[in-house]
């Protein structure tokens, strides 16, 4: 195989790398902000649980930026043609976003109860919802998103915002936030001590469970919605032009790459005995255990969605032969070996200081730990 | 077509709205996180408490403003997909590179260190904790390194050309990309001035305590470092904004003639405006006071070279229009028959024309049928907003002096061990905390303004750059913005006054005594 189409296969799956870090780490920090209010009854619980993701969501939150970055960076026509095709729902996830840096900083500088309310529920809203808009991102590149080009390349988008909102798009979102609150749960659990431990330990399991019966649902829906197909065109080492291909829409295609490789099932199946052993590791108290098999869950998640629809990224419903692909979306040859040697030598060094700084700051934190430290939030 | 124009407009205002909003608290971060690790260094080394207390205290207004920066850096990087879709497109696989690496090289390390440094006090030794200090200080200053590495792209696109195949500009050299001389010029100017910011804000905020006479130890040492790094940040800036508008002189002549009010060509050495009332309907200045032979030794460091005014500008223009009509045209087979051997020969012989011919396709979309008005209304759009950016840098350049000059007065006091006493300086030095800030804001005018009618200069003309939104959906987002922003600053400015005036925690007379005293390792905790 050639080069450049190796290096396009690599960034595809570095891609989901990055989308794993991101629903991992953020999502994680997501989960916590959703059901703070649940978590903790009393202030000082509350504060007890935002301290303890408080000094690691900055640095969790670089995931979802590095993988704008990387998406901009590696597939520059996905970058360009999904955040101004799916205008409405970008500026609503960036709006929401905007508020949790703020939420965490701020919410304890003051003692009313009424501004903490206020940033308290600004964090939730700052939890749930992008959740729910990054699934349902997913949700929509499995539909398809009506959007063509011209022929200099000039891209228009022809839907309206609410179709975005289809409820197949929802469901997947409301799985997105389901996987969120299970892996925000654990990481309570591991930080967390007596009633707030137990609150988490009850989120964690029914939002392990919701999220398996929705990616159930959801397997089954994707059988029965339209997928696509390559009939001709699109060499995998040929240039990133998406207009010289023909496409064809047909019902249940996104399990064809299932039954081509039936060892894709594998990846599916790691969702389910993740979850489910990480159900049973968390009721007999092994959060760390369940924390970690809530990332696996994860893996198997987007990887479903990447396996089924490999090597689309993107396809477009009103004009399915203008889709983008692996093939004909990706950056320069030369862009992708630069940002391939930057990402080798980097996320090695950056997962060892995290590594350290999640140890640095390791064990509980107790309502009582946040009222003598001056630094809490 | 009216409507792309007020969609391109209000992309425009949005853009520039978002990013000076952002601008207002990054300088702050840059400089302020290398104050920080100055004060902790001295701690550090000599064990002296008031230098903790220092780096605590300014650590708090530091968090304060860095969840600002952070939140309206996270609409940046959104911007560019959501509103400038077409530029995002055209030009990702080179301008993306250096913001993803900051992503992975710069961001991710002041971000995982900075809630260490805020949180891990009790939690590391000294040294570790210093260590961390400087990571996110040198994780800022990399962070601005690398988007001023992609803005220098725009300045003066390095490394790229244009593929007619994928319709894109695409990487040819990485290191011409980094090793660009408006990035390294911008990138040293830009994060020095982030440097004066903080000397100007701690410096002000610290007379205002001793004019009170509240905090007046932690006050006094924060002054005085404030002020010294203040001093020698100052000069670098202005030296690097001498050799910034030296480069850009010679690279975008278009962006001196609005900076300068040069609207005719001038036989060297030509005379230099200090102040001018540039006409933008008469295209002349309708008042100049001038200073004979001093523009052509400031900006060229020599006597004898040609300063291209707005006709040279304007004319030179025409002529790279005309050369690129057939390149544009080449483009339209070639993305039919990519193979097509004459296209792409046609495409070759015209290419670095290619960014003058689309300028001139706004008013001529049918390129063939171009006619002398369409050329002139497209060299008139070559010129930048002359009155604007003429005062602009007037400010800037106005501010910089006034800002070396305070800070070299505050250093003499403050090294006399007087600067306590002159009570004239502690009381202009609050009044000079928006100096800098409003320096930043028109600075960046200068150069984002000063590059119009181009998101990257030559190459891609800012008209066809935007997304192909509706009207609707931009004025949709902007009142977004406004709203947020405005509720944010509220909050922020709030809070950074509260924090302001509550001043740092006195640990009692104790921790006071040591103070001033020799080094005394032993009574720190």
């Amino acid at each position: 195989m050639e080069l450049y189409a190796i290096l396009k296969i690599v960034w595809w799956l570095l891609l989901g790398v990055l989308l794993v870090g991101l629903a991992v780490m953020v999502g994680m920090d997501m989960g916590v902000g959703a059901a703070l209010r649940y978590f903790g009854r009393t202030d000082s619980e509350r504060r007890a649980v935002l301290n303890m993701i408080g000094p690691h969501w900055d640095g969790n939150q670089v995931w979802f930026i590095l993988g704008g970055g990387a998406v901009f960076a590696a597939w520059p026509t996905i970058y360009a043609t999904a955040f101004s095709g799916l205008y409405v729902v970008m500026l609503l996830l960036l709006w929401s976003m905007i508020i949790r840096p703020l939420g965490f900083e701020y919410r304890s500088k003051l003692p009313s109860r009424t501004w903490r309310n206020v940033w308290d529920w600004g964090l939730f809203i700052s939890g749930a919802l992008p959740m729910v808009i990054f699934g349902a991102a997913m949700g929509n590149m499995l539909k398809g998103v009506p959007f063509h080009f011209t022929w200099d390349m000039t891209s228009y988008y022809t839907g309206s915002f609410i179709y975005l909102f289809n409820p197949f798009s929802i469901l997947c979102g409301l799985t997105a936030l389901a996987l969120a609150l299970y892996q925000g749960s654990t990481m309570v659990m591991n930080r967390g001590e007596g009633a707030v431990w137990e609150r988490a330990r009850n989120l964690a399991t029914w939002s392990g469970l919701t999220a398996l019966v929705l990616f159930t649902i959801g397997g089954f829906w994707v059988a029965r919605i339209s997928g696509y197909q390559i009939t001709a065109g699109d060499i995998p080492g040929g240039p990133a032009m998406p207009l010289h291909k023909t496409v064809e829409m047909v019902q249940g295609a996104w399990l064809h790459n299932f039954s081509a490789h039936p060892v894709l099932w594998l990846v599916p199946a790691l969702t389910y005995v993740a979850i489910l052993i990480g159900i049973w590791a968390l009721r007999r108290g092994l959060s760390h255990f369940a924390w970690w098999l809530g990332a696996l869950g994860w893996i198997g998640t987007i990887g479903t969605v990447g396996a089924a629809m490999f090597p689309f990224m993107m396809p477009s419903s009103s004009n399915p032969s203008q889709s983008l692909t692996v093939w004909d979306a990706s950056s320069s040859q030369t862009t992708l070996i630069w940002m391939l040697g930057w990402t080798i030598v980097f996320v090695p060094i950056v997962i060892t200081y995290t590594s350290w700084a999640f140890w640095v700051m390791r064990g509980k934190v107790t309502p009582a730990h946040v009222e003598n430290d001056d630094h809490a939030y | 077509m009216h409507d792309l124009q007020t969609v391109v407009d209000l992309s425009r205002l949005q853009f520039a709205a978002t990013a000076l909003y952002h601008f207002l608290f990054v300088p702050l971060t840059l400089g302020l996180s290398f104050l920080l690790a100055a004060m902790e260094t001295v701690y550090v080394t000599t064990g002296r408490q008031i230098f903790k207390d220092m780096a605590i205290f300014w650590g708090k207004l530091f968090a304060i403003n860095f969840a600002l920066g952070v939140a309206t850096g996270l609409t940046m990087e959104f911007e560019f997909g959501t509103n400038w879709s077409q530029y995002s497109r055209f030009v990702g696989d080179v301008f993306g590179a250096p913001l993803a690496v900051e992503g992975l090289m710069a961001f991710f390390l002041e971000s995982t260190f900075v809630g260490l440094m805020l949180f891990g006090w009790d939690r590391m030794s000294r040294g570790k904790h210093l260590l961390v200090t400087y990571m996110v200080a040198l994780g800022s200053n990399l962070s601005a390194l690398w988007i001023l590495i992609a803005n220098g792209f725009m300045q003066a696109p390095h490394g790229a050309s244009f593929d007619p195949v994928t319709m894109r500009m695409q990487l040819t050299s990485f290191t011409d990309l980094i090793f660009n001389h408006d990035a390294q010029a911008k990138f040293v100017h830009t994060s020095i001035a982030g440097y004066v910011t903080a000397a100007i804000f701690v410096a002000g905020i610290s007379g205002w305590y001793m004019l009170r006479n509240r905090h007046m130890e932690l006050a006094k040492r924060s002054f005085r470092m404030a002020v010294l790094f203040g001093v020698f940040a100052s000069i670098g800036v202005i030296s690097l904004g001498d050799a910034l508008g030296f480069i850009d002189g010679s690279a975008q002549p278009a962006k001196l003639v609005a900076m300068e009010g040069l609207w005719k060509t001038e036989k060297p050495p030509a005379p230099f405006n200090v102040i001018a009332f540039p006409s933008e309907s008469e295209q002349r200045n309708l008042f100049a006071l001038q200073i004979p032979k001093l523009l052509t030794p400031l900006v060229t460091h020599t006597m004898d070279t040609v300063i291209p005014g707005a006709d040279e500008v304007e004319r030179r223009a025409k002529a790279r229009m005309e050369n690129g009509i057939p390149a544009a045209l080449a483009l339209k087979t070639l993305s039919q028959h990519p193979d097509d051997k004459d296209a792409m020969a046609q495409f070759k012989a015209h290419e670095k024309d290619l960014g003058y011919a689309l300028l001139l396709k706004r008013y001529a979309p049918d390129l063939t049928k171009a006619t002398p008005a369409d050329y002139d209304k497209a060299a008139r759009d070559t010129i930048p907003n002359v009155p604007v950016i003429f005062w602009s840098f007037r400010i800037m350049v106005l501010a910089g002096f006034a800002m070396l000059i305070y800070l070299g007065v505050g250093a003499y006091c403050s090294l006399n061990n007087k600067a306590h006493e002159r009570r004239w300086l502690l009381k202009i030095a609050p009044w000079f905390i928006p100096v800098p800030f409003i320096a930043c804001e028109v600075g960046w005018l200068v150069a984002e303004l000063g590059r119009q009618p181009w998101t990257v200069y030559g190459v891609l003309p800012t008209w066809m750059s935007a997304s192909t939104h509706s009207v609707a959906y931009m004025v949709f987002s902007l009142v977004g913005f406004v709203l947020i922003y405005s509720a944010f600053i509220v909050v922020e400015i709030y809070l950074m006054l509260k924090f302001i005036r509550k001043g740092p925690d006195d640990h009692g007379p104790a921790a006071e005594q040591n103070v001033g005293g020799p080094a005394l390792a032993g009574t720190t905790h």
